[in-house]
């Protein structure tokens, strides 16, 4: 395998972990206002992301850096491309970063509600435009011979990709709803049961919807990428979601996460299949498509940041699951808060 | 305003901003660690009180050091795409070795640290801040490992228009890194140690909590002491090596038109005209550039221009003088006042006085904590305009590395939606600094939770 192609899959990888991991944040994130009814019970909501939601969103930010590394034309491309889109994200993250922190250091009604709602937002807008970039991603984007994006932002927002970022919101709630029910008791554990059970089908559906869309709006269906059809892993993606569901019937709750984070995982791999071995495809010329080959940086510093990231990584997810065990309990309203 | 410029105001906006924390963030993490290190040791519960203080406003400084990083990890593409084009096969790695060795170790301990202390025992609490601490020093090492190759381009060559790597160990070995690298961890340790002294001092002056915040001063005097003298020597060291490395930068931050020849004098105040080319005045201290700058000619501005006409053609090599000239007497001027007070601090413990009972002296302390913010800012404003108008040195131009796609009115856009929720989180980081602090030791639960009722947002 060529060191392109082995970026092309670490890339994949750190999407598949920010996704899978800051997927459920998110979700708790957009529950918390709904599933918490008092301000002790949101607390207790946060809490039970308190150890981990920055670590998951380094997944995001090592994504990025990976990109940048390995395919400098396609970060230049896809950031200055999808600009306002960004910001928008941007703006989201740094709110919803800040407000975790903030928003028990007072306890005046307006702070926390305040707080809550950048939680709320902070966490939505990223879940709604990562299906949209995904979406406009795996479809083509207006590029011109010289790489760079030539459409406007509401290029962006057609349809299908609003399909899909209707999509990936309902798909990361749910993942948040079915995580709080793994990690709280009493009332909340119930209210985040009937919060996974209502939003189950729907975001089941609209994923199912988005993937038949794709059929007929990308090349999803059309070739294998690296020896795998994409459009079976994408099918794969909406039937691990109906599982969910039914799994849930069984008290399953572990298994149900683990279940919607396989069909996080197989949306992302199913989108990076159908890309191979483009990283940006050109929707006036095919021959102006980014690739792993021709946005990549050279190999020297491919095989540098490879040995990098092969030895730094099992180490990264070493202590990274350590973590998770640590804090592997539920959170109860009696133990002392830091959110 | 266009496009251009108004991208290299949202990159000074966004990058200024966020090292506002970081700096203190650095230190501070090392400063609770010590602290929380001397609690393991002695089991004196007073410096788990102690560490558990400073962590809360460490934790408050931290989250806007974080998130405000968060840009910085992707405005290079929306901005700077040409230039990311360009360097990224260089400038890339470095970023995301950044993100694998150090963004995940400080995000996860951090977690560990905040949410552990009744789930671990001491000694690996205590590793968990270390962890932190590591984790934002490696940090800094890898951006600036990134920022210095703008300054002093090291390890690559360029290959079909682009600068692509050739030696990753030659990246390292950038000799601008190892005087920049040390600087910052210096200013870090400083800032923190003066955040620490400003505000015990604070509580002495009201002889509140005594014991604690006298032990707290007595480790924000000698970390300050140590790191201001290193700041100093260091500084020297870079200030030589950048005459020699971007020897316009330095003859910029000195305001020195025309090579001189043996014992120059140093400006202490200049009045420049830029246009003219010329000083229309200056307070000079004898000799004193030659014996600083380690060279007998120090080149001159008109000299340096010339010679870049010639190596790069027809163009304007000189960065704004003013700018760069002023921002370095800032710094060197918030430098001396640090080491004079911490010195003098340090004295105080060395002959056992009571810190208390030099009140004019500790009524200086809490001011001086902007001392270290301005150092630190204006210490960057130095570096990044004298290298105008390089975004790499030598290789290309801050103009040709814009975005050639975003429209001016997209970079204004964001410049003003980053400004607007930056000064937000500014006044609320600085309220709950202010309240945190103030509410001493004990105060750690000011906030009463209301009881089980129905509080529901919706």
């Amino acid at each position: 395998m060529s060191l392109n192609t082995l970026w092309f899959i670490l890339v994949c990888v750190l999407f598949i972990g920010y996704f899978f991991l800051e997927g459920f944040d998110y979700g708790v994130g957009i529950l918390a206002p709904f599933i918490g009814k008092s301000d002790l019970e949101r607390r207790a909501v946060i809490q039970t992301i308190g150890p981990v939601w920055d670590a998951n969103e380094v997944w995001l930010l090592t994504a990025g850096g990976a990109i940048f590394a390995a395919f400098p034309q396609w970060y230049a491309t896809m950031f200055s491309g999808f600009y306002l889109a960004l910001f928008l994200m941007l703006v989201a993250l740094i709110a919803r970063g800040v407000a975790f922190e903030f928003r028990s250091k007072d306890e005046r009604k307006h702070w926390r509600s305040l707080f809550d709602w950048l939680i709320f937002f902070g966490s939505a807008v990223p879940a709604l435009l990562w299906g949209v970039a995904i979406a406009n991603i795996v479809e083509g984007v207006p590029i011109d011979a010289h790489m760079n994006y030539v459409g406007g932002f509401f290029n962006l927002l057609n349809p299908y990709a609003i399909v899909g970022g209707l999509a990936t919101l309902l798909v990361f709630t749910l993942h948040g709803a079915v995580y709080l029910t793994m990690k709280t008791e009493g009332e909340l554990n119930e209210r985040a049961r009937r919060a996974a059970y209502s939003i189950g089908w729907a975001a089941a559906g609209i994923a199912i919807l988005f993937v038949v869309l794709s059929a007929f709006r990308t090349d999803m269906f059309d070739k294998p990428g690296l020896g795998v059809w994409p459009g079976v892993v994408a099918v794969c993606a909406g039937l691990s979601l109906i599982a969910t569901r039914l799994l849930l019937d069984r008290h399953k709750e572990g298994w149900s996460f683990i279940s919607t984070g396989v069909a996080i995982l197989f949306v992302v791999v199913s989108v990076f299949l159908t890309l191979f071995p483009r990283v940006m495809v050109s929707s006036l010329n095919p021959k102006w498509d980014l690739t792993v080959y021709n946005a990549a940086s050279n190999p020297y510093s491919l095989h540098v940041m490879t040995i990098v990231a092969l030895t730094a990584l099992p180490i990264v997810l070493a202590y990274l699951a350590w973590t998770y065990w640590v804090f592997r309990q539920r959170t109860s309203l009696k133990q002392s808060m830091h959110y | 305003m266009d496009a251009l410029g108004l991208a290299r105001l949202q990159f000074a906006v966004t990058t200024i901003y966020h090292f506002l924390f970081v700096p203190l963030t650095i230190g501070l993490a090392l400063t609770v660690a010590i602290m929380e290190t001397i609690y393991v040791r002695t089991k004196n519960p007073a410096f788990k009180t102690m560490a558990q203080y400073w962590g809360r406003l460490f934790l408050i400084n931290f989250a806007v050091g974080v998130v405000t990083g968060i840009i910085q990890e992707f405005q290079f593409g929306m901005n700077w795409a040409s230039y990311s084009r360009f360097v990224g096969d260089v400038f890339g790695a470095p970023l995301a070795v950044e993100a694998l060795l150090a963004f995940f170790l400080e995000s996860t301990f951090i977690g560990v640290w905040i949410f552990g202390w009744d789930r671990l025992k001491p000694s690996a609490h205590a590793l968990a801040i270390w962890l932190v601490a590591i984790g934002t020093s490696v940090s800094a090492f890898w951006i600036l490992t990134a920022n210095s190759f703008m300054q002093e381009p090291a390890g690559y060559a360029v290959v079909h228009g682009h600068a692509e790597m050739a030696s990753f160990g030659a990246l390292l070995a950038n000799p601008q890194l190892w005087v920049e690298f040390p600087h910052v961890l210096f200013a870090s340790v400083t800032t923190a140690a003066f955040f620490v002294a400003g505000i015990s001092a604070y509580f002495l002056l009201r002889r509140q909590h005594v014991d604690l915040f006298r032990s707290s001063m007595k480790i924000a005097l000698v970390l300050g002491a140590v790191a201001t003298i290193l700041l100093a020597v260091n500084g020297d060291a870079q200030a030589k090596h950048v005459v020699q490395a971007q020897p316009m930068k330095m003859a910029a931050a000195e305001a020195v038109w025309h090579t001189t020849g043996g014992a120059a004098g140093w400006n202490i105040v200049a009045g420049i005209d830029q246009a003219a080319g010329k000083n229309t005045f200056a307070i000079q201290v004898p000799d004193l550039l030659t014996f600083l700058s380690g060279t007998k000619t120090f080149q001159g501005i008109d000299n340096l221009q010339a010679k870049d006409v010639q190596q790069y053609g027809p163009g304007n090599y000189v960065p704004p003088v003013a700018t760069t000239f002023w921002s370095f007497r800032i710094m060197v001027l918030a430098g001396v006042l640090m080491i004079l007070l911490a010195w003098y601090g340090l004295y105080l413990i060395a002959r056992r006085k009571a810190l208390e009972g030099r009140r004019r002296y500790l009524r200086l302390l809490p001011l001086a904590i902007g001392l270290p913010y301005v150092a630190n800012t204006f210490g960057w404003i130095m570096t990044e305009v004298g290298r105008q108008p390089w975004i790499v040195y030598g290789l290309q131009t801050t103009a040709q590395g814009v975005s050639s796609t975003v429209s001016t009115g997209m970079v204004a856009a964001s410049l003003i939606g980053f400004t607007v929720i930056f000064g937000l989180i500014a006044v609320a980081d600085v309220y709950l600094l202010l309240r945190y602090a103030k509410a001493g030791p004990d105060g750690h639960e000011p906030v009463v939770d209301a009881p089980l009722e129905a509080t529901a947002v919706l």
